[in-house]
């Protein structure tokens, strides 16, 4: 009986789950609770992705309504594969975040820092899981007002600000989806995203002309309402501005867990919305959004490259590298224009870096977590010589940035090598080169860290005096997280099949 | 004509710029939240324009009466493609035809209607309302959120106006 | 036991041993006797290989059957292993890299101890892990295997480059790591996409893969790129103008310039160029349409530039340094050729090479440890306190130089064959001039050391070294490695047969 509502399931566990953490006040009851439920909610997800890669295709109605009446959940290759996304780094998170939070985070507001993060990741899930266009718009506001309310619980008071012009500019994209939303639902009548995609393509007959409905003025202004709002959920380039600072000064466990799904969320909302509902043939052949997507991905990956190389706050170099690595994602997007080779490997490209992207940006923010917990700060200046010291720590944040680079055997490597290959076989060698061209300007920035971090003269005595790393509750964590990336950089089998699956549905829909 | 009768969509626009605007012109945090609040009013202001059907009433089935029967047989106006409550899909292909791209009547326009019976009551849509009311409360939430923010920058930097803190961040 | 596994275990081998000796850090003497045993029993393990190799059998391993794959039917997404096949030319500089390890070794623990230098069992950890990547790269199966371990060998080579911690020491790698990530990342990992692409393989065959590709056909330019991508993206061969980051690693302790420049990372690179140009490209491929002529050009330009730059530098180290770039662009120039003289030519200099210059830098790392002379000005009379140094160093040059009856003659006897069977005199007259140059800035040095008389003895005012006078041998664990490397040189010019039969199938 629980198998047949594992995907709203999904949903309530999070999400009852986020009250009782008020109620249980008590930080030491609170803690393992939340762990507790995103285990839960990490099995699910598990146990959802395998039913779907053999083949099932699921389809839940929730309280029974029929779908084009209620709220229907679809779940394909994608969808289950971003919702393990969510849940895997949340239930990493949340065992690293322990000690982390307690020099971060006032101790009588834990039992609400955890409401909220529960309460984001419900959000998160949701947005994934569901089918239905409004149900869209409502989880992501949940998870874009926790967030909010996330990052502005960091000790420094940058983090309200940061926090407040998030909560400006996201709410204006929210917005803007809503409107886009709202113009769709009024040419077709429905919110069923399955639906619509039939509904969007249906001959009209209006005053002895005949046109697709997605011909008329109003899809075109929806889409553009649609696809602005979602490059600002996103941080595309030139949208990112709220970004680099919202990740610098949340508490660490919160820029962890948000750089590793906030963002992926709103790329899986993007290939939503252009392939599942729209379609490639009107998105990327009658308004030529890949080539808006190419440009804008491609200066994404310079500015963000380039600016993080001048970062002083580690923090916020990854962030700028997370701009720069959403650029990879809408550059491996643009390439999908069609059914042939070229598209589904550009497509799986940007998936599969969806996941790897996720596993690097998690662990190295979790590495300058266990920094700040040691140091109290992620200044630059602050780390010389923390190697000798947290030498753990610092091999991960190597790893890290190895991903980040694209040295063989680390996941990083595999989405490049099929960004490449894409790009390639699309015959587009100048923007092959030009991402390659990046990955250099990440060996400036990453080697910058690592100089400091290894050299030998330490900036206070009691930074290089004694092994003080941090607990192997922050460790393990991390060291999970990033070994993951050294497996699925070799063993990639899993990840590009899913990937590869994912795109294959979502390339013969709607095309 | 046309230009008059869309008068519910160029009050959104002007709404919607008007907030957009505030939001992005004025320092004062307190402003650009009400400004904000504008935009997402405009919005709520459109969704709920479209759902009206001319002629309709409040989407209340009345029991008892002979229309609760023949309901099943009413189509919806166009511009209008939600079904009414109670109609199967499938007559949503004969009747709910979307509106010509250039005029786009939320008020129904009786020419298009196919079928029609004469004694069936026109309902407005009741979706619109529903969907507007969870985005009302979520901009409630918003700017609760937002005003919550903005009592602790206040205590935090003493100000609230976007360039002094500003300077106050490039002193310390 | 399976020879298989063998290949496994030589490969491992250096790992296991880093492990050890970063926990064996507190006890020197075991830690540094760890090293050597390693370096022995990998010696041991690489030679159980070779005569099945001589046999003309291949073994091969796959350790990761779909490394970078999902299924093996859908599309270009298909199975690449991350394995390892060994073949004669693989098998000769793995030999190499091995046997002069070994001596490296012994050597690096005399000259770290002399030198009173620091963070030793950093240093020797990856030491050790350098080694893996050059074996990796010599085993590999497929470019991407051979990528994988090229990238592992930057990386692991990077901290002994790195090593005395400086400002100059930390400049130098950036330069280091900045052209040879750059150039594998921008160029040879774009060229090893592409041949993917275009082949649907990237397995080394006998012959090439590239033939068969239709998108090349009635393109020979298309080939002439995908070469250059190749042979500018392998920035350890040192091709001009990505020759910087050589002379730049030089601050590091000698025996990491005795492992750069003759054990492992330049090796690899023109090993690399190597096995592309006859297993990827194919030397047939190659002569038809002509696609590295321009290579020929571009080796010969490197040769003599660099050459002549090495004329004019002082700096012992630097000299050797830039000689070395002219040296490989013999190996470049040889494998460019595309004939099978010139690739013969071109894999026996790897080995010849590899012995001649790390007697040289032996001895420059003597002298240094010896006397802290560093630059050839001051080596005047060096000759009479420090005979055997300066006399290995005589052999090490004659072999470069290409005198017999050192081994380097061979190697150039048949890369100017090769030259003369292309048709491409210039080229020939290149080597004859290079040979010419390479005396020039050789034999000055053993030279001043026997002939001239020492000069005043602060030539300038930076100048610490000691007056001759003071100066004795250099400690032992130093000058046994270089007799022996020496006395190598002249012990290959009779081996020169063996090699040649056993490089003989790569040429066909």
């Amino acid at each position: 009986m629980i198998a047949e509502h594992l995907p709203v399931l999904q949903i309530l566990i999070p999400l009852i789950a986020a009250p009782i953490c008020v109620l249980l006040r008590s930080r030491h009851l609170v803690f393992p609770f939340a762990t507790l439920v995103s285990w839960m909610t990490c099995a699910v997800s598990v146990v959802l992705l395998q039913r779907i890669m053999m083949g099932e295709s699921i389809s839940y109605e929730l309280g029974g309504w029929p779908s084009l009446w209620g709220i229907e959940y679809r779940l394909d290759p994608l969808s289950g594969f971003v919702l393990l996304v969510i849940s895997a780094v949340a239930s990493l998170v949340l065992p690293f975040g322990r000690e982390l939070l307690l020099r971060e985070v006032p101790t009588e507001k834990h039992y609400l820092f955890y409401s909220a993060f529960l309460l984001c990741m419900t959000g998160l899930l949701g947005i994934t899981i569901t089918g239905d266009f409004f149900n869209v718009f409502v989880f992501l506001e949940i998870s874009s007002l926790s967030a909010y309310v996330l990052i502005a619980m960091g000790k420094d008071r940058r983090a309200l600000t940061a926090a407040y012009r998030y909560l400006i500019m996201g709410t204006i994209g929210s917005t803007f989806i809503l409107i886009g939303i709202g113009l769709v639902y009024m040419m077709t009548g429905t919110l069923n995203m399955a639906e619509l995609t039939e509904r969007l393509h249906r001959q009209v007959e209006v005053q002895d002309r005949i046109i697709t409905v997605i011909e008329s003025r109003t899809v075109l202004a929806a889409f553009a309402f649609l696809t602005v709002g979602i490059s600002i959920k996103l941080a595309l380039f030139p949208l990112h501005v709220w970004l680099p600072n919202a990740y610098t000064y949340a508490p660490s466990m919160v820029s962890a867990f948000l750089a590793a799904t906030a963002t992926k969320v709103s790329f899986y909302l993007l290939l939503r919305v252009i392939f599942t509902i729209f379609g490639v043939q009107f998105a990327f052949h009658d308004m030529s959004l890949n080539q808006v997507l190419m440009i804008l991905g491609l200066m994404a990956v310079f500015v963000g490259s380039a600016v993080a190389v001048y970062q002083e706050n580690v923090k916020g170099l990854l962030a700028y590298s997370s701009v720069a690595q959403i650029g990879y994602l809408v550059l491996a997007v643009s390439f999908a224009t069609g059914n042939d080779e070229g598209s589904v490997l550009g497509l799986s490209a940007g998936i599969v870096h969806l996941f790897n992207h996720a596993m690097i940006k998690g662990s190295l923010f979790l590495t300058m977590g266990c920094v700040m917990w040691r140091v109290g700060s992620t200044d630059l200046k602050d780390m010389k010589g923390l190697a000798k010291s947290m030498p753990w720590t610092m091999a991960a944040f190597v790893i890290g940035g190895l991903n980040l680079i694209g040295v063989p055997l680390t996941s990083g490597f595999i989405s490049k090598w099929y960004l490449i290959l894409a790009a390639l076989e699309k015959g587009m060698i100048p923007v092959a080169a030009a991402a390659l061209l990046s990955s250099l300007i990440a060996v400036m920035y990453v080697w910058r860290v690592v100089e400091v971090v290894y050299s030998s003269s330490p900036a206070d005595e009691t930074v290089g005096s004694k092994q003080q790393e941090a607990p192997w509750s922050m460790l393990v964590p991390m060291w999970i997280m990033i070994g993951a990336s050294l497996i699925f950089g070799t063993l990639s089998r899993f990840p590009m099949e899913v990937a590869r699956r994912a795109a294959e549905v979502l390339l013969q829909t709607g095309s | 004509m046309m230009l008059l009768g869309l008068y519910n969509y160029w009050i959104a626009i002007v709404l919607m710029m008007t907030g957009f605007y505030t939001v992005i012109s004025r320092g004062n945090l307190i402003k650009k939240l009400i400004g904000l609040n504008i935009f997402q009013v405009s919005v709520f202001l459109l969704y709920i324009s479209m759902g009206k059907v001319e002629d309709g009433t409040a989407p209340i089935v009345l029991t008892g009466s002979s229309q609760g029967q023949e309901l099943r047989s009413e189509s919806p106006s166009p511009g209008l493609s939600a079904a009414p409550i109670g109609q199967p899909k499938e007559n949503l292909s004969a009747g709910a035809e979307p509106t010509d791209t250039n005029e786009i009547r939320p008020r129904g326009n009786p020419e298009n209607l196919s079928v029609t019976t004469p004694s069936s009551q026109r309902y407005s849509n009741p979706l619109p309302h529903v969907l507007i009311l969870t985005a009302i409360v979520v901009g409630v939430a918003t700017t609760s959120v937002g005003l919550a923010l903005i009592v602790r920058i206040k205590e935090a930097y003493g100000t609230i106006e976007d360039e002094e803190i500003l300077q106050e961040d490039a002193q310390s | 036991m399976d020879l298989q596994y063998v290949i496994l275990i030589s490969i491992g081998l250096p790992v296991l041993g880093s492990l050890c000796i970063a926990q064996l850090g507190k006890w020197p003497n075991v830690r540094d006797s760890a090293l050597v045993i390693t370096a022995a029993v990998l010696c041991g393990t690489i030679s159980i290989l070779v005569p099945t190799v001589i046999a003309g059998n291949q073994p091969e391993i796959n350790v990761v059957p779909w490394a970078l794959s999902g299924d093996a039917e859908s599309g270009l997404v298909a199975r690449i292993p991350l394995g390892f096949k060994v073949e004669p030319l693989g098998m000769l500089f793995a030999i190499v890299a091995s046997v002069l390890w070994l001596i490296t070794s012994i050597y690096a623990i005399g000259y770290m101890r002399g030198h009173h230098e620091k963070n030793q069992t950093r240093f020797f950890v990856f030491f050790s892990l350098a080694i893996t990547g050059a074996l990796g790269v010599a085993f590999a199966r497929n470019v991407f295997t051979l990528f994988v371990f090229y990238e592992f060998l930057t990386l692991s080579t990077y901290p002994l480059v790195t090593h005395h911690g400086d400002e100059k020491a930390r400049r130098a790698g950036r330069t280091y790591l900045g052209i040879l990530i750059g150039t594998s990342v921008l160029l040879l990992l774009l060229g090893i996409v592409w041949t993917w692409q275009l082949a649907g393989t990237l397995e080394f065959t006998q012959g090439g893969i590239l033939h068969t590709a239709n998108e090349l056909e009635n393109k020979p330019w298309l080939v002439g790129v995908l070469l250059a991508l190749y042979c500018f993206g392998t920035g350890k061969a040192a091709l001009m103008p990505f020759h910087r980051w050589l002379p730049g690693a030089m601050v590091a302790p000698t025996p990491v310039s005795a492992l750069l420049h003759a054990v492992a990372v330049v090796k690899a690179g023109v090993f690399t160029v190597l096995k592309v140009i006859i297993y990827i490209f194919g030397t047939e491929f190659l002569r038809e349409t002509d696609a590295s002529v321009w290579l020929m050009y571009v080796a010969g330009a490197t040769l003599i530039t660099a050459s002549l730059i090495a004329m004019s530098k002082d700096n012992l180290k630097e000299r050797l340094a830039y000689s070395t770039i002219s040296q490989l662009s013999y190996i470049v120039l040889g494998a460019s050729l595309a004939n099978s003289a010139g690739v013969l030519g071109g894999g026996m200099h790897i080995a010849m090479h590899a012995v001649g210059k790390i007697t040289l830098f032996f001895c420059a790392g003597a002298i240094m440890v010896a006397s802290h002379k560093t630059k050839v000005s001051q080596l005047n009379g060096l000759g009479k306190v420090m005979p055997v140094t300066m006399a290995a160093f005589t052999v090490g040059a004659f072999s470069v130089i290409g005198v017999p009856p050192m081994g380097g003659a061979w190697s150039k006897w048949f890369l100017a064959l090769g030259t003369l069977k292309a048709g491409q005199e210039p080229l020939l007259a290149a080597l004859m001039i290079s040979s010419l140059l390479n005396i020039a800035y050789l034999m000055p040095i053993p030279v001043r050391a026997f002939f001239l008389k020492e000069e005043s003895p602060k030539i300038d005012a930076d100048d610490d070294s000691d007056g001759i006078s003071s100066v004795n041998e250099a400690p032992l664990l130093c000058v046994v490695p270089l007799c022996v490397t020496a006395s190598g040189c002249l012990i290959l010019f009779f081996l020169a047969d063996a090699v040649q039969q056993f490089l003989e199938p790569i040429g066909k």
